[in-house]
């Protein structure tokens, strides 16, 4: 990867955090409103994964995910528009921080029942294969949610009529508040694609360009009429399942621990620091991460205040995206029928009737 | 104008659908090389391929999910659940997704989707196949039901309901897939929610949906040899309904009794009651009374079933009842 792309993963990746922990503050606030699932420490999945995708493909989320639409190029401000429930927000105020949907971008919603993203993923899937398209699916999940019927059932329709979905685990280990050795007899989500015939690979999701490798590989199957592949990545969120949840369920070492295999802190290290930092960040994963700092110290790509004006720059997009949806109006009753109705197309139901 | 069975108006719906359109796609288990569990799909998959009549594993939630995702890109899938029994399985599609996407996207993804589900009670199928939905199904803002009770009503509502942009429910009925009767294939159809008066009277009013609608008519022709002119109306329709021709039959007749086969207790009738009283309270000579089905798993001894849902002499019944209620002016 050249040096624009490995500054723009690190500006997308900066972007997340910093959008993250402002609606984090706006919620404090009382300005968001409802449930709000935050992604800071998964970045690396929603940046690494996504940056192998094109514009023509499809993603569908789960209720965690504003970065996923962050990183497709859904606008900050209409975003967080729509996690305060405002009129110009990329669902209209209709939807709310776990159902962004855009059709522009072809971000087929958040959903917010575990295990929605399954039939939706490969329902997109069919039509695209229907249609003989080189486009894919993106189907994001997390470890709590491949204990649904849907995860089986989908997975076994996508394998048997080899649809084009690459299916994303993001593995935080948690599904909401139960570890996963405690939800999951086989704790390793990856072997259970192989009941559907699924290749499936398990990937460090603290390392950004191993899982943009990683998703570059499958997508290419995909891509070649291979039928769906699986994607495991190991990651973790620091902050509790949603904004109402402390996390006190985990030890506290173990936040810890996890926070210093930040991701964007590897990237940080591995562009700047001294070779003795770089394998010591590396610990978790050397071979990726250390890869990883030697590729881009030899490429140079980095100059001492660049990750600086990087962190600057992405500030002050999210202040710009806070004050466009503070401001923004909020949609009214008009607005509400208008959205349930709007397809009709001026369908009349009954003889007599006004409309 | 010509005779057909209603599993064949049916057929022959979808046969000219895809012919027409090439986003239209049939989805379900047995509906490819077994052509359907009521041959509705009889001989499709040989014509159209198997992409477009696809045999699904059984797995209800999954592929009328599948359904939903598919017409989020614009296609129009008919996905057919072998009986409203197995929809259970698909309620998490059907409502939190099909019924909410469109809204929630902000009206961004259309939902031209059409769900195809027989139900209601047949011949001893014990009270895992005996079920009705609709209650349930009516309760959530965002699907549109039809409940054809005639070859007529199969073929044109079908139709319509594939060219629609909302999620349509079409709840067909097990008994009903061999009744013939005449489908005029050329005539402007009635609009996709328009309840008809399928036998005028002047008496009482009587709404009747699905396999009611001929018992409703079986006890009418009971009623004109007592002198009781029973008017019946087939609401074709269950979300949204037909208020404005139900209302105008009642203002006519002054009495209406509502025919359903779902368990009275919240059912759909329970709706149809509330919202006529309200409408036509200054109209009614007497109270709107339902008869329906009896707050009980269907049971599978013949008998016992038989007497577990309305027939014509229980409507009969209960329309002399209506009409011997104080305030009868005839």
């Amino acid at each position: 990867m050249d040096r624009t792309g490995l500054l723009r993963i690190l500006r997308q990746m900066l972007l997340a955090r910093t959008f993250e922990e402002a609606a984090a503050r706006e919620y404090a606030a009382g300005r968001i409103g409802g449930f709000l699932h935050l992604y800071p420490g998964e970045e690396a999945v929603a940046v690494g994964v996504l940056h192998a995708t094109e514009p023509g493909d499809y993603v569908v989320s789960t209720y965690r995910e504003h970065v996923h639409a962050l990183v497709r190029g859904l606008p900050a401000r209409e975003i967080m528009a729509e996690l305060m429930g405002k009129k110009p927000g990329v669902s209209g105020g209709m939807g709310g921080s776990m159902h962004l949907f855009s059709r522009e971008h072809r971000f087929l919603g958040g959903f917010a029942i575990v295990g929605e993203t399954f039939p939706i993923a490969i329902g997109a899937a069919y039509a695209i294969a229907y249609r003989k398209l080189p486009e894919a699916v993106i189907c994001f999940f997390g470890d709590g949610a491949v204990n649904q019927g849907t995860f089986h059932e989908s997975l076994n329709m996508a394998a048997l009529w080899k649809l084009p979905v690459l299916f994303v685990c993001e593995n935080n280990r948690y599904q909401i508040g139960t570890e996963i050795h405690r939800h999951s007899a086989v704790v390793e989500v990856y072997r259970r694609a192989c009941a559907y015939g699924i290749p499936a690979v398990r990937e460090n999701g603290m390392d950004v360009l191993a899982v943009h490798g990683a998703a570059q590989q499958a997508l290419r199957r995909v891509r070649a009429g291979e039928g769906p592949q699986l994607l495991e990545f190991e990651t973790y969120r620091y902050r509790g399942h949603s904004m109402a949840d402390p996390g006190t369920y985990r030890p506290a070492g173990e936040v810890n621990a996890y926070q210093d295999r930040d991701p964007i802190r590897f990237l940080e290290t591995g562009l700047s620091g001294s070779p003795a930092d770089r394998w010591q960040a590396a610990c978790p994963g050397p071979d990726c991460i250390s890869s990883f700092g030697d590729y881009c110290l030899a490429q140079g790509h980095l100059e001492e205040d660049c990750f600086a004006r990087l962190e600057q720059d992405t500030a002050r997009e999210v202040q710009e995206a806070l004050e466009f949806a503070r401001q923004a109006p909020t949609p009214d009753f008009q607005d509400a029928w208008a959205a349930f109705t709007c397809n009709r197309g001026g369908e009349r139901f009954f003889e007599g009737e006004s409309s | 104008m010509t005779d057909m069975l209603y599993w064949q108006a049916l057929h022959r719906a979808l046969d000219l659908e895809m012919d027409i359109d090439e986003s239209v796609l049939v989805l379900g288990e047995d509906v490819g090389l077994f052509g359907g569990t009521y041959r509705v799909t009889e001989g499709l998959m040989a014509k159209y391929g198997e992409w477009r009549v696809r045999d699904t594993p059984i797995s209800e939630n999954s592929f009328t999910g599948l359904g939903v995702g598919a017409a989020m890109l614009g296609l129009r899938p008919v996905v057919e659940i072998m009986t409203v029994n197995f929809a259970l399985l698909a309620l998490d599609a059907l409502i939190n997704m099909a019924a909410k996407i469109p809204f929630m996207s902000g009206g961004q993804f259309p939902m031209g989707l059409t769900v195809r589900m027989p139900g209601g009670v047949a011949r001893q199928l014990g009270a895992q196949h005996s079920q009705r939905l609709e209650h349930t199904l009516m309760n959530v803002p965002g699907l549109r039901i039809v409940v054809p009770a005639t070859p007529q009503d199969a073929f044109w509502q079908l139709r319509q309901a594939i060219h629609s942009d909302d999620p349509l429910i079409v709840l067909e009925h097990e008994l009903l897939y061999f009744r013939k009767g005449q489908v005029d294939e050329t005539v402007p159809p009635l609009l996709l929610h328009q309840a008809k008066i399928v036998r005028e009277g002047r008496t009482l009013s009587c709404i009747a949906y699905s396999r009611m609608v001929e018992v409703a008519l079986e006890a009418a022709d009971i009623l004109a040899g007592m002198g009781i002119d029973m008017e019946v109306i087939n609401l074709r329709s269950l979300s949204p309904i037909d208020w404005d021709s139900c209302q105008n039959s009642v203002q006519k007749t002054h009495r209406c009794l509502v025919v359903e086969e779902d368990c009275v207790f919240a059912g759909a009738g329970a709706e149809l009651v509330a919202t006529l009283q309200d409408r036509c309270f200054y109209f009614l000579d007497a109270p709107v009374l339902r008869v329906g089905g009896i707050n009980l798993p269907t049971p599978f001894s013949a008998a016992l079933e038989a007497e577990s849902i309305p027939r014509p002499d229980t409507v009969v019944q209960s329309a002399r009842d209506l009409v011997s209620r104080a305030g009868n002016t005839k």
